[in-house]
């Protein structure tokens, strides 16, 4: 009998490709190179080649590969290029960020690569089983990368909490995959889809129920949705703040990126009715409970780390309806969020290591004075996060909302927009401490550590800021670059 | 010819392994035995599968099975490292001792 050669197609996942091996080159340059720093931007240049891939690979029309595993349709395409976007702000703050804590080490930028390649195996794939690989490499780097500040306990405590939380939600997503695949004896997404919608599948079968109820409950966890939302205060606020930046965006977007396919294309024909109501109970309470534990925050990382639960919520508001139009908005809602968040965080790396500052709240107190160019980048990427006109933010919301609208579940867009008029309070909460009140009088003989901004980080800020600007005031190229995202 | 064991015995034996294994997880302090316990949940799923397997007599399960295994045993090294360097700060493995994050 004649064994069949596989097709595998291996350029389909020439940007996976990329970063993965950049991170093995980092890994080995590791043993050499004295100036870590210099990993850190080869992993940029892996990052670029990257990028150019996939948007090289826009143009081709897509195929699968390796046996229908995976695919780089203009969804996955579109999802790389955020979360190359996020990595690559991430690096360009932690090589500030890291120097100036004695954290500068190689492997730190290969875990991040790896876990980036992670984040777009689970965009590219279109079977439970490569969903399952890229959660897994993702997350694992990032347990790593959470606890990277081995001086500081806080930091393990931060690796230890996501390590079991994150393996906890794993267990879960696995046994959804078991029962999913017990209901309907595939693991292929567009082969469960077939199943259900060929009249093969039994529609009210529990077996099928409770597993997609689980692999729910799986992508909740990594998403932080309440209810399981729990780890993320204080894994957001233990681990590096280059490495929350990364994850607040990238795991998020991920996390996003499969349960969107799932639910669409598995899932999209058959039981509609039953998956939409959970997702929008979901975004109703993430929306809610993440803003309202955000009001009570001292702490800026916190405070961040709710906010963003609250904007996991705003996203799944696109989710909802079901429809194309609504996962170009989530796209277009994470390409922004990626800039302005980060951003945000890039201002809280920059004042966390001067001795006068941590990262309570209450110490930026007085900074527009001391530094008004920084304080004037963080009022911005707070008002953005707001969701204020004229920023990314706005645009971001309204195609969500709007998505929900069109689908006729115009209260989960009412729910959203009294959600993002509770978000002002905290938000503004910042800029008011920076603006109008003075800054702690110093003690006689106590220095005012200056704040350098000096190096990378800026970079990160200067591109957070202009990006966040342009798009808000001309948000046209990303709405073309998210309508290229289809599945294939 | 001997009677065979009905498949929806294996299907809640799994269930109940699950559950134990949850269970754990929320209610034991000791970090060591919350990872036996994640352990026991992806073990669990592992019987699941091969059930399914069995059942519908397809392959995909059992490679399914081999994947979670490999993955299981990474995340118990990073897991035991992890608890590894938090013991030199604390001298415990009692998740109740890890409270320097609070808000």
């Amino acid at each position: 009998m004649p064994i069949e050669i596989p097709t595998l197609n291996i350029a389909a996942l020439t940007p996976f490709l990329a970063v993965t091996v950049t991170a093995f080159v980092v890994m080995f340059f590791e043993l050499f190179v004295n100036d870590k720093r210099i990993l850190g931007y080869l992993s940029l240049l892996g990052l670029a080649v990257a990028a150019i891939s996939s948007v090289m690979l826009l143009g081709v029309s897509p195929a699968p590969a390796f046996q229908e595993m995976a695919i780089s349709d203009g969804y996955a395409l579109v999802l790389n290029l955020i979360f190359i976007v996020t990595a690559a702000l991430s690096i360009l703050i932690s090589l500030s960020y890291l120097g100036d804590r004695a954290l500068q080490r190689g492997e730190y930028y290969a875990l991040l690569l790896f876990s980036t390649g992670g984040m777009m195996l689970m965009g590219a794939a279109t079977d439970l089983i490569v969903v399952f690989m890229g959660l897994e490499i993702m997350s694992i780097a990032l347990y790593v990368l959470a606890a990277f500040n081995r001086r500081k306990m806080g930091s393990g405590e931060a690796g230890m909490k996501y390590f079991i939380l994150g393996a906890f939600a794993s267990a879960f997503f696995l046994y959804g995959v078991a029962l999913v695949y017990g209901a309907t004896g595939s693991t292929n997404l567009s082969a469960i889809g077939n199943w259900f919608t060929s009249g093969g599948g039994d529609l009210t079968d529990p077996i099928a129920l409770v597993g997609l109820s689980l692999l729910l409950v799986g992508f909740a966890f990594k998403i932080a949705a309440v209810p399981f939302q729990w780890w993320t205060p204080d894994v957001y606020q233990g681990a590096p703040t280059s490495v929350t930046a990364f994850m607040s965006v990238g795991a998020k977007a991920a996390g996003f990126a499969a349960l969107v396919r799932l639910l669409m294309v598995s899932f999209g024909q058959a039981f509609t009715l039953d998956w939409q109501i959970a997702v929008a109970a979901l975004a109703v309470v993430t929306m809610t409970g993440g803003n309202i534990a955000a009001l009570a925050q001292k702490d800026i990382k916190r405070m961040l780390a709710f906010s963003s639960i609250a904007h996991a919520g705003y996203i799944l508001v696109g989710v909802v309806p079901g429809t194309i139009d609504g996962v170009q908005a989530v796209l277009f809602y994470l390409m922004g969020y990626a800039f302005m968040n980060i951003g945000a965080f890039a201002v809280v790396a920059v004042l966390e290591h001067r001795v006068a500052i941590s990262s309570a709240i209450e110490e930026y107190a007085g900074l527009a004075a001391r530094k008004p160019l920084l304080a004037a980048a963080m009022l911005l990427f707070m008002v953005s996060l707001t969701g204020l006109p004229p920023f990314v933010g706005f645009w971001g919301k309204l195609y969500v909302f709007r998505a929900a609208v069109e689908a006729n579940m115009s209260w989960l867009a009412v729910v959203g927009v009294i959600n993002s008029a509770i978000s002002a309070f905290y938000y503004l909460g910042v800029v008011v401490q920076m603006y109008m009140r003075p800054a702690a009088a110093t003690e006689d003989g106590e220095e005012v550590v200056p704040i350098s901004l000096s190096g990378p980080v800026t970079i990160t800020l200067a591109v957070a800021v202009i990006i966040t600007v342009i798009l808000g005031i001309w948000p046209t190229p990303l709405v073309n670059l998210t309508s290229l995202a289809v599945f294939g | 010819m001997l009677e065979q064991v009905p498949v929806s015995h294996y299907l809640l034996l799994s269930a109940i392994l699950f559950s134990i294994g949850a269970g754990g997880v929320l209610i034991r302090r000791n970090v060591i035995i919350v990872l036996m316990c994640i352990e026991m949940m992806m073990n669990a799923v592992n019987l699941t599968f091969i059930t399914f397997s069995r059942y519908l007599d397809s392959a995909t399960g059992q490679i399914f099975v081999f994947m979670i295994m490999a993955v299981a045993a990474v995340e118990v090294a990073v897991g035991l490292a992890l608890l590894v360097e938090l013991n030199r700060h604390k001298q415990s493995v009692n998740i109740d001792d890890f409270n320097a994050l609070k808000g």
